[in-house]
């Protein structure tokens, strides 16, 4: 079946059948590397995207309830070139290791930030508590998240 | 690959250099004994093998180590852009890739620094002398008058040349056996020492295709593989049509016990993988599995080969008037639980094997994926590509094999195949369960006089490469099967189960005994710090029953037994920090407790004070914060130093109080998160890690903070509340029944 899906701004239309995970449809179909498959059962994060305004397993949603929703993935905040204040912060933070996890780290914080323009070490601590991450950046992330609430601040 | 521009043809037209000898003092800053050619360029003595000069003023920098998350590329570069003299952003690092570049084994065992960096340090002095004397000649000058900036050298009467210019008039110029280097001294550093950023997160934090997950090339499928529900199930029959006929499939591999399936769409191919297995009937064969509830005892029980690794003093008797204390430890068996499941890509291409992995040894992996595969060495190729971090030896070979195996049966088409959550945690190798026993005697000063220390656990060391078989998880499943590698020796002071098993401590009179199993009913393999990790949770809980006995506080107590200044320097260092008050007794809920490690004995030292709060009624601790002092010699990059070190510490406090691989006495349970959680970000402690400043041989920090850490914090609860928990990890219902 074909679905169309809006994800970075853009209109895609994408062949797949309705219960495909947006996952593989953002990164085979669309060919985007910023959702990861971590464990597929919605336990870690690793896919984090946004979705209709909403941090979202993208593990675990079906395409065909996408819908309307406007999809933002890691590469719809910044670029190398033009990184997000968050993305940004991370790199001046050195906010990770293996970087396998900082995807669903920096969407994750991002809708905190929506939601959230300044938010104590213990709520960031909060937000993220269902992001997995191995390599133990934990203290780097909650230091990255502040110096980007103060960033989008000036 | 990490440069993505460069390719091969280019590659083998870039301006080799290269030199004559220029007979120069080695310089130990990296970690090399002086006089000593460095360890990496044993088989590796070829100049153009590690650095070219670029048509496009660039410098390309080989190494056979891999980014595994730990900044090695980063501080790599640094090393070559402080001794050739020129900018950092001029480096271009080509990582582990058996195509091109030098063979440096594994990247394991915190020594890519020591080994890869004194390796690149002495390549890329020596193409700086060379260039240097290039120019002198063709200036007419003496190379003593010229001077290098940032890849310029300027003769006193104003001639100047860039590297590239000097190297391009002779195409010879960089090539030729490296046989000594003139490196700088510390004090002339100015690259080497600073905190700059990794070269690879901007891409990986802003979605640039960076790992091998990322890999896409063209006509390339997607594969799956079905493992057994168990080990030792056999695979009896399998009705594989109903598979084949599901939307997208290519094929199905089935050889012995191997199963998998290839498909157009990656969910495509994770269907067929649920129904393949489905469809798959296997025997109700299995391995009989220890039990968990009683893991020391069980060890205990296999069949051992015992080595005695350490001793002194022996035939001395033991002063009259001693204490005897005695204690016996476990640590669980342990998971990477990488966050993302172990990926590989291969492709079978003009009878070539193409292997894009995040292996931790891309030639040992070619060289057992050759043998399997029936090919030759030369016909294979492993190119490393980033992964989710592995902590060791995580299922990153494996599925390179698996890949390979499908690659074969889809004539041409390259294959990405990653494993499911499952897999990885129930197949990839673990960091084996340890049983640990000591014994010492105390004389009436409060003297350790006697020390007898015995461990038990399967060898630590099963990666591909060993010699006697082929570690590889579906070699042993095919239908004509390989075996496995017989446990390597590994002498002191590396170790294996007994890293750090020869306690640091001086001790008149001393017996370890290393009791290596060699049944091994769950696969085991390396996990950061080998055995390191249950010993030092051993002996330094031991050390602190020991000060309890002699009434003699902690600290204190270990400086008693400790001569080396570096030691009691991060002691020292480490208890000032934290505010170590001493005598300060634990108030049954509140507690800190001190440790200290020279990692492999002779590596990086660390001492860590941790802080606890206990909740006796609910039986977490909570570890609110956590000081570490360490001395890894020489720093390359203080931030990525102390990012290793920041992250081993929070690996650990999750090992020490959550992790342990679940099985029955059939199978392993735990295989997904809320099987096997980790700490989450609110039980996170605080961490503060002082680097001692030191022109030292570099020592290595990827791992060293792990192991005194579960040790303190073992320590901190025994402070806290006057009971000692002497089996990880320190769960609520260990807590709570240390209270009963």
């Amino acid at each position: 079946m074909s679905y169309l899906i809006k994800v970075n701004g853009e209109p895609h239309l994408v062949e797949a059948t309705p219960d495909t995970p947006l996952l593989y449809v953002l990164r085979n179909d669309l060919g985007l590397n910023g959702p990861k498959f971590g464990c597929g059962l919605g336990q870690c994060g690793a896919c984090a995207a946004i979705v209709g305004g909403k941090l979202a397993r993208t593990c675990s949603i079906a395409l065909r309830d996408v819908g309307e929703d406007q999809v933002t993935t890691l590469e719809g905040l910044g670029t190398v070139e033009k990184p997000h204040p968050l993305q940004r912060s991370f790199i001046d933070e050195q906010a990770a290791q293996c970087g396998y996890c900082s995807n669903g780290m920096i969407m994750a914080a991002k809708v905190l930030l929506d939601r959230n323009p300044n938010p104590s070490e213990e709520e960031i601590k909060n937000a993220l508590e269902d992001q997995l991450c191995r390599c133990g950046v934990h203290n780097r992330v909650v230091r990255a998240v502040r110096r980007a609430a103060e960033a989008l601040a000036r | 690959m990490t440069d993505k521009g460069l390719s091969r043809r280019r590659f083998t037209q870039s301006l080799g250099i290269v030199l004559a000898s220029f007979a120069l003092a080695p310089r130990a800053a990296f970690g090399q004994a002086p006089g000593a050619l460095p360890f990496s360029l044993r088989n590796n003595r070829k100049l153009e093998g590690w650095i070219r000069l670029e048509p496009d003023e660039t410098v390309t920098v080989f190494t056979g180590k891999a980014e595994l998350g730990q900044g090695i590329l980063t501080a790599l570069a640094q090393i070559a852009a402080e001794e050739l003299d020129v900018e950092f952003d001029k480096i271009r690092m080509v990582s582990a890739d058996t195509s091109r570049g030098p063979d440096e084994q594994y990247t394991f065992g915190s020594q890519s620094v020591e080994q890869g960096g004194s390796a690149i340090g002495a390549a890329s002095a020596q193409a700086r002398g060379i260039l240097l004397a290039a120019a002198a000649r063709r200036f007419g000058a003496r190379p003593e008058d010229l001077q290098i900036k940032l890849g310029i050298i300027a003769a006193p009467d104003g001639k100047r040349a860039t590297f590239w210019e000097v190297a391009s008039a002779d195409p010879d110029l960089l090539r030729g056996d490296i046989t000594a280097a003139a490196p700088k001294k510390p004090s002339e550093y100015s690259i080497v020492g600073k905190s700059i950023n990794r070269i690879d997160l901007p891409g990986k934090l802003t979605g640039a295709p960076s790992y091998v997950q990322d890999m896409r090339l063209p006509g390339m499928v997607f594969a799956r593989v079905v493992r057994p529900p168990r080990y030792g199930a056999k695979l009896i029959s399998l009705d594989e049509a109903a598979v084949r006929a599901l939307p997208g499939v290519i094929a199905v591999v089935r050889d012995g016990n191997f199963l998998a399936v290839a498909a157009k769409r990656e969910e495509q191919a994770i269907s067929a993988r649920n129904a393949l297995a489905s469809a798959a009937h296997w025997s109700d064969d299995a391995v009989s599995l220890p039990d968990i509830t009683n893991l020391r005892g069980e060890l205990q029980k296999l069949r051992a080969e015992t080595i005695v690794v350490g001793t002194s003093g022996q035939p001395e008797p033991v002063p009259g008037r001693v204490k005897r204390v005695s204690a016996e430890y476990a640590r669980s068996y342990l998971s990477h639980a990488s966050i993302g499941p172990s990926c590989a890509v291969a492709w079978l291409k003009d009878d070539r094997m193409t292997v894009w992995s995040h292996t931790q040894g891309a030639f040992p992996l070619r060289g057992d994926l050759a043998k399997v595969l029936g090919m030759p060495n030369a016909q294979v190729d492993v190119i490393h590509m980033p992964g989710a971090g592995c902590y060791g030896h995580n299922g990153a070979d494996d599925v390179a094999l698996d890949a390979a195996l499908v690659a074969r049966a889809v004539a041409g088409a390259p294959v990405k195949l990653q494993w499911m959550r499952d897999d990885e945690f129930a197949w990839a190798p673990f960091g084996p369960g340890m049983a640990m026993r000591v014994e010492a005697e105390l004389a009436s000063d409060g003297k350790i006089v006697d020390w007898s220390y015995d461990v038990w656990s399967n060898s630590h060391a099963m990666r591909p490469g060993q010699a006697g078989g082929v570690n590889l998880l579906a070699a042993w499943d095919l239908s004509t099967p390989f075996v496995k590698s017989p446990p390597p020796h590994i002498p002191q002071p590396f170790g294996d189960g007994d890293r750090n098993a020869v306690p640091s401590y001086e001790l008149p009179r001393k017996e370890i005994r290393n009791h290596l199993l060699l049944d091994a009913p769950v696969r085991n393999g390396s996990f950061r710090t080998l055995g390191a990790h249950g010993n030092i949770f051993a002996i330094e809980s031991f050390m602190d029953e020991l000060a309890d006995v002699a009434g003699i506080d902690p600290l204190s107590f270990r400086l008693a037994h400790l001569r080396d200044p570096r030691a009691r320097v991060v002691l020292q260092a480490a208890a000032d920090k934290a505010g170590w008050t001493p005598g300060k007794k634990g108030d049954g809920r509140n507690g800190r407790g001190l440790a200290y490690c020279r990692y492999k004995s002779i590596g990086m030292y660390a001492a860590v004070v941790v802080d606890v709060e206990v909740d006796r009624e609910t039986g977490v601790i909570k570890v609110p914060r956590v000081v570490m002092a360490a001395d890894i010699g020489l720093v390359v990059n203080p931030d990525g130093a102390k990012n290793q070190l920041e992250g081993g510490i929070v690996q650990a406090v999750s090992l020490t109080l959550k992790e342990q691989v679940a099985f029955d006495r059939r199978e392993i349970t735990s295989r997904d998160w809320s099987g096997y959680p980790i700490l989450a970000f609110p039980e996170v402690p605080s961490v503060e890690v002082i680097l001692m400043d030191r022109s030292d041989p570099s020592l290595g920090a990827g791992e060293g903070s792990l192991p005194p850490t579960s040790a303190a914090l073992a320590n901190a609860f025994a402070h806290a509340t006057g009971r000692r928990l002497r089996e990880l990890p320190m769960t609520p219902e260990r807590v709570k029944a240390s209270f009963s």
